[in-house]
């Protein structure tokens, strides 16, 4: 009887500190938003206007962008050249981490060669791509391609080694095939670590998007962030910096949460 | 002798065939030799651009910036990465933030910066500086984390300074990590600074390339980024092979 109400109260309490977190983690979001805010008051005030105007002048241009149908055509320009690029990222860098996770001397000789190319500054070798692709958006899916697939081949890539030996047999005695093998065991497993990939891979997609288009483009966000910058129209880069860090924001809490979700799955099952 | 494992072996022959390959296909006319250039021709024209010295300029003016970035970076995301490890609650905070960094193109705020630092290179250096810091006070944090509680006890009854307890426990107690802050901040401030450069700058390493390319000028293009590769390259492998004995040293010592 005792235990029974001693389990009851704790049940009680650790509901109670999950409900604190939650109310904590909002008023944390809130503090930072204000914070920002604040900060950034602050800084526009001794800057000056000129070289940094304040939130609710920056909000006005946003509202006044969205408002705007001419602005959907280079939102659409580069939602879909982000769209094939982050798709082509995840289901290319996904099969190559795969594989070279699966082939060991594969992955030995390329893992060096990938980091290599990842701290390239890759901007300056965007001719080469505008040489291959021609102008257009074929070049820009191509540069967010290049910017997205290598942290997705990477984490891939330790995620299957590092999966538990048991799966591995248990491909080997159900005499599983490439294909099964990949879709039913090798990818459920190294899922959680994809996502971490994918997290990082789709803010550098995005970026990997935007820079293809603030060289030779005439549409979309980056030409039209480069337009702002050539004319010195500070308010719209910030409405349009403030746009794409809240959407990026945004996007990565999403996952994070995701990411928490799976883990915790994997744990429970573990 | 250095002897090579077989995947570094693999490595190379991989490497050398894929320019091997590269050069009878442009020799031969397989790919449009108005995009591409021959790799012998890159080479020659990089020996060209580095023998001639007319972009020695640009070279130092990038080299130069990029040092300050990097040491400014450093020291500053060092510093923010011991404050953050204090503060948690400040970490809690800012977390969504330091994870969001870096999907926003900071060569957005190139203006502004020209604007508060004036028409020369802080704006640049500014510009690396913002898109290395956080990773090198996401990293030092991660690193000062996993300091050993009793190091940092030890360092309470030897009653040493704040100033001594960093630079003789919390630095070399968290040195490999710290050292992979300082190795991402060397890329970025790279890739920022020659990003910038590229799109927006009217002198450096990266304009001089967008300017070939907008001239046509196929070999100075293709040189001066067969120069940039192999000087990433370089420094790429510098830097990861004293980051792994870092590590090495650190697993060897917890093993004692």
């Amino acid at each position: 009887m005792k235990s029974t109400t001693g389990t009851t109260l704790n049940m009680q309490t650790i509901l109670q500190s999950r409900k604190d977190a939650a109310v904590q983690r909002r008023l944390d979001v809130a503090m930072l938003i204000l914070g920002m805010l604040a900060l950034w008051v602050a800084l526009s005030a001794w800057l000056g206007v000129h070289a940094l105007p304040y939130p609710w002048t920056t909000f006005q241009r946003l509202a006044q962008l969205l408002g705007d149908p001419d602005f959907y055509r280079h939102v659409e320009e580069t939602g879909k050249a982000f769209a094939a690029a982050l798709l082509l990222a995840v289901v290319g860098g996904t099969a190559v981490g795969i594989l070279l996770g699966v082939r060991r001397l594969a992955g030995d000789v390329m893992e060096p060669v990938l980091i290599a190319v990842y701290s390239v500054p890759k901007i300056s070798l965007y001719p080469i791509i505008l040489l291959i692709f021609g102008l257009g958006i074929s070049a820009k899916i191509a540069f967010g391609v290049i910017h997205g697939i290598i942290p997705i081949v990477l984490f891939t890539m330790t995620a299957v080694r590092n999966i538990r030996p048991v799966f591995l047999r248990c491909i080997r005695v159900h005499r599983l095939g490439a294909w099964p093998a990949a879709w039913q065991v090798l990818i459920p497993a190294a899922i959680p670590e994809v996502v971490a990939g994918l997290r990082i891979g789709f803010a550098l997609t995005l970026l990997g998007t935007l820079l293809g288009e603030m060289f030779a483009s005439q549409r979309g966000l980056g030409h039209l962030l480069m337009m702002a910058i050539e004319r010195h129209d500070v308010s719209l880069i910030m409405a349009l910096a403030v746009m794409l860090f809240a959407f990026a924001t945004f996007a990565s809490v999403l996952m994070l949460k995701w990411d928490r979700h799976l883990r915790k799955g994997w744990q429970r099952e573990a | 002798m250095i002897r090579l494992g077989k995947p570094a072996l693999l490595r190379i022959g991989l490497i050398v065939g894929s320019v091997a390959l590269l050069e009878i296909a442009s020799q031969a006319g397989w790919i449009d030799p108005v995009s591409f250039i021959p790799p012998s021709e890159m080479f020659v024209a990089a020996l060209q651009i580095l023998s001639q010295g007319q972009y020695a300029r640009d070279i130092w003016l990038t080299l130069s910036s990029a040092a300050a970035a990097i040491v400014l970076a450093v020291i500053v995301g060092f510093l923010g990465g011991l404050l953050l490890a204090r503060l948690p609650r400040l970490r809690r905070v800012v977390d969504p933030l330091l994870m969001s960094w870096y999907a926003v193109p900071i060569f957005v705020f190139y203006p502004m910066l020209i604007v508060i630092f004036g028409l020369n290179r802080w704006p640049l250096i500014a510009l690396g500086f913002l898109f290395s810091i956080v990773a090198m006070a996401v990293n030092t944090l991660n690193g000062v984390e996993r300091i050993p509680a009793v190091q940092i006890r030890t360092a309470r009854t030897l009653r040493m300074g704040a100033v001594r307890t960093t630079l003789k426990v919390r630095l070399p107690a968290s040195l490999p990590f710290v050292f992979t802050g300082v190795k991402l901040t060397i890329v970025y401030s790279f890739i920022a600074i020659i990003g910038g450069e590229f799109l927006l700058s009217g002198a450096g390493f990266g304009y001089q390339i967008a300017f070939a390319y907008n001239n046509f000028d196929n070999p100075t293009m293709y040189g001066l980024m067969l120069l940039l590769l192999v000087f990433v390259g370089t420094l790429n492998m510098i830097l990861h092979t004293i980051e792994h004995r870092l590590y090495q040293r650190r697993v060897m010592k917890e093993a004692v």
